[in-house]
């Protein structure tokens, strides 16, 4: 099974981003579950969703505790949240980020997921979609495949510049 | 069809597909994205009911009531304080043998506020003569209700059923849904006792000491009768739609020396830490009970059996717990677990099943053993 | 007093509010609290309010505060206000309440708690919506807005939630918005000045519920205010007298199209509803101005 943690802010789309991930997957043939963990409904704070991958049924319910992967959508939640918190000894990170960073211990990827979004023009009542880009670097580091990501996209988004930018940041995302 | 759909999002498509004249409904975290799918699949134009959006839980029911003895099919959702703020209600609903079909995704109750799962918000509804089923997945979600409609609208029954969800842990989780071509499975309403002008009747009116006894029994009577229908319905989903459903669903429970009794995502859950337990040599099983009312005859003679609670009766004990034991009239290690979305991992289930004392209560997080 | 500058300094919501970035509801409430100072409990039943205080143990707001379920509020506070004044006590007890658990759930209780002459202030501040459960609509969803449950916009118009309390005939009762505090600091002493049930509704513009970005709150309440939409008055035993910005807009409203436009939950609403919403916004201002000048 591989588990993985999704640190976002309210409005971002930090859920949806697992929704997408886990359709996704469910695409290439596998059984995923995502979830988040709600407070009440509230712009601007800071969540974490999760998502569950693996190649037999998933009855677990319970929080993920030890995720194999951490992905940070916002890096403004680091000043509040432990986001490395139960990774997995060789587990990876991946920030939404123009530049590289450093997680010791840890493997990290980074993509500029917002300046791709903003040069896509995604951005929804003041905020950059990033769950749509994400899927791309996600192709990139091979957890999903980039035809299935591309079929969850257009399943849940009729604009087709979520498709471009997921293909923006797959292009860009350096392993 | 295939599909992807949260606990939420999968009894809304089954409520659109049965096709209710009206659907009556107040929002309450976690239950909002229900009536929300719904009221946007009647805008639409997808799903020709008609919504009310009623000022209370309260209204809510009364509404369904209302809707319900004109012979039209209905349905509501709620939670928590939405279901106790419907308690009279309720009681009316199942009193005035109406098959009204209601989701509920339990939450616990306050005060604190606290919108995460626990089951004794539908549990303390068991007196009412609804009858209640618990499910543990989002696909169990969908079939469930489809079939809740098929149960309560059979002439023998002609009560109304809650389906049960756990808030956030399965109503907001993602997963595979597979949706079915109805066909003739769910057969037309004919409400026997509907209004009719040409045959006026006075409903519910005044009713003395002679009589009204005759009333409850005859609620009792069809809940009895519902075990039939309720194992024909199922048999008959089954048949057609190929997916096996029973008043509980046993996990390795054959040879088990001790059996897990739990309901919800839990039991789920529960055969995770069983698998687990199976390593170490510990022959373990897992009962999710599915139908908690009419409450059923479960096999667990000559087995050990650890009873997980997400609720708890004041003053007496954990509501399934107590319910077994009235019925096996044999000591059980009560687990009080899951109380306000608390955490349990299918380690901690291996746990209580470790550490078992029977005949004992054990508070999850409160006890300082296990 | 006219100036922000003069309103006391002491802050009774502290720091790390669970409050959205823009939202309304705690600003207006700085200046309730900052105008009824500490002898105060709040009422507060299920709305956004509730999880704006934060999560135990820890608490937000530095009065006491009772949360009760949805609709019983005023009830409540009935109970509240009467075992206080019956032990000498002269604490304020202000309901503080959204449009869902004051136009629905809750209005049994307010209706029964006024007639009663409850010695309390009710506030519902008002964001047009359920926002706690994520923006399903009230009653106080104005015509035409887009909710979760209406998604092609409502089709019934906003309840006259002030008329009804009119109708109980309290000693006071006001409108405020919260772009504008010093109105509604003035407006909460002078409520608290009566002795028997008063009545405040504040317009709470919400980023998430109308959908506009979080730095335009004030802009969209004054907006509001300006477009004649919202108007700013109060009732002291049922006499009218509008307060000044609303005097403004009455002679000089900007149009209507500046306050839709740049809410997403109007997007798309079609020419006739606008046709009407203006007739009956023009309808309402007529009836005030005529009821103000009367003698």
């Amino acid at each position: 099974m591989f588990e993985i943690r999704i640190h976002s802010r309210g409005g971002q789309g930090g859920v949806t981003a697992a929704r997408l991930l886990a359709l996704s997957a469910i695409h290439d043939g596998k059984y995923a579950t995502a979830c988040p963990f709600y407070g009440a409904e509230r712009r601007g704070a800071p969540i974490v969703s999760f998502v569950r991958i693996d190649d037999k049924p998933i009855k677990i319910y319970s929080q993920i505790k030890k995720p194999d992967m951490v992905i940070v959508l916002d890096a403004s939640v680091m000043d509040v949240v432990d986001v490395l918190q139960g990774l997995k000894t060789g587990g990876k990170v991946l920030i939404n980020s123009a530049h590289a960073k450093e997680f010791s211990g840890f493997s990290s990827g980074h993509v500029d997921l917002t300046g791709i979004a903003l040069k896509e023009k995604l951005v929804v009542a003041g905020s950059p979609i990033l769950n749509t880009p994400v899927l791309g670097a996600l192709a990139k580091m091979g957890i999903i495949s980039v035809d299935s990501a591309k079929v969850a996209i257009r399943e849940m988004f009729s604009d087709e510049r979520n498709v471009k930018a997921a293909e923006a940041a797959y292009k860009e995302m350096k392993i | 069809m295939k599909k992807i759909a949260t606990g939420n999002k999968a009894v809304a498509e089954a409520v659109k597909q049965v096709i209710p004249g009206v659907v009556a409904a107040y929002p309450i975290t976690p239950q909002t994205e229900i009536v929300e799918q719904i009221a946007e699949f009647v805008s639409s134009g997808e799903l020709k009911s008609k919504y009310i959006a009623v000022e209370s839980e309260h209204s809510a029911m009364a509404a369904c009531i209302g809707a319900s003895i004109t012979g039209t099919r209905t349905f509501t959702a709620t939670s928590s304080h939405g279901l106790l703020y419907m308690h009279e209600m309720t009681n009316w609903a199942a009193g005035a043998r109406l098959p009204i079909v209601m989701a509920n995704v339990n939450r616990s109750l306050g005060p604190g506020w606290n919108i995460w799962a626990e089951h004794t918000d539908a549990l303390q509804e068991r007196d009412t003569g609804w009858l209640q089923v618990y499910v543990s997945s989002v696909q169990e979600a969908y079939d469930a209700t489809l079939m809740a409609f098929r149960i309560a609208e059979h002439n023998n029954v002609l009560l109304p059923v809650m389906v049960n969800l756990d808030g956030f842990t399965l109503s907001h989780i993602m997963q595979p849904l597979e949706t079915v071509n109805l066909g003739d499975f769910i057969p037309p309403l004919h409400l026997a006792h509907a209004i009719d002008v040409t045959k006026p009747t006075a409903y519910g009116g005044l009713t003395g000491p002679d009589q009204q006894f005759r009333f409850r029994w005859d609620i009792e009577r069809s809940m009895r009768d519902s075990v039939k229908v309720i194992e024909e319905t199922e048999t008959e989903f089954n048949k057609r739609f190929g997916r096996k459903y029973g008043f509980t669903e046993d996990y390795c429970c054959e040879d088990a020396e001790v059996v897990i009794v739990s309901m919800g995502t839990l039991g789920k859950e529960a055969e995770v830490a069983v698998d687990l337990l199976r390593k170490e040599g510990i022959k373990a099983g897992s009962m999710r009970l599915r139908w908690f009312r009419p409450f059923p005859k479960l096999d667990l003679e000559g087995k050990q059996v650890v009873v997980i609670d997400r609720d708890y009766s004041f003053g007496r004990g954990g509501i399934l717990a107590t319910e077994i034991m009235a019925q096996t009239r044999e000591a059980v290690f009560s687990v009080i677990a899951g109380i306000g979305g608390q955490e349990v991992t299918y380690d901690d289930i291996a746990d209580f099943v470790r550490n078992r004392r029977i005949g004992e209560e054990f508070w999850f997080g409160v006890s300082d053993r296990v | 007093m006219n100036t922000i500058a003069e309103i006391p300094k002491e802050e009774y919501i502290l720091k790390c509010t669970s409050a959205c970035a823009g939202c309304s509801d705690s600003l207006a409430l700085r200046y309730v609290l900052k105008a009824a100072g500490p002898d105060t409990t709040l009422v507060v039943p299920a709305c956004c309010t509730s999880v704006i205080q934060g999560i135990y143990p820890n608490t937000a707001f530095n009065v006491p505060v009772y949360n009760i379920a949805f609709g019983a509020a005023a009830a409540c506070a009935s109970g509240m206000s009467n075992a206080f004044r019956a032990a000498g006590k002269k604490t304020n007890v202000i309901v503080y309440a959204g449009d869902g658990g004051t136009l629905d759930i809750g209005i049994q209780a307010m209706s029964g708690a006024f007639e009663r002459g409850t010695d309390f202030l009710y506030i519902c501040y008002d964001n047009e919506a359920y926002g706690n459960t994520g923006m399903q609509r009230s009653s106080g969803t104005p015509l035409g807005a887009k909710t979760t449950t209406t998604p092609a916009g409502k089709t019934d118009a906003k309840k006259d939630i002030d008329a009804i309390i009119a109708a109980h005939n309290p000693p006071y009762q006001a409108t405020a918005c919260a772009a504008y505090p010093q109105d509604l600091f003035k407006k909460v002493q002078k409520a608290l000045t009566f002795r028997g049930p008063t009545f405040i509704h504040i317009l709470a513009p919400c980023p998430p519920g109308w959908r506009y970005s979080t730095e335009k709150s004030v802009e969209m309440g004054k907006l509001a205010v300006k477009t004649g939409m919202w108007v700013l008055w109060e009732r002291e035993y049922g006499k009218l007298t509008i307060t000044p910005p609303s005097k403004a807009a009455m002679r000089k409203p900007l149009p209507l199209e500046d306050y839709l436009a740049p809410q997403g939950r109007f997007k798309g609403i079609d020419t006739k509803t606008v046709e009407i919403i203006k007739q009956r916004l023009a309808k309402n201002l007529a009836k005030l101005a005529a009821e103000e000048a009367e003698p």
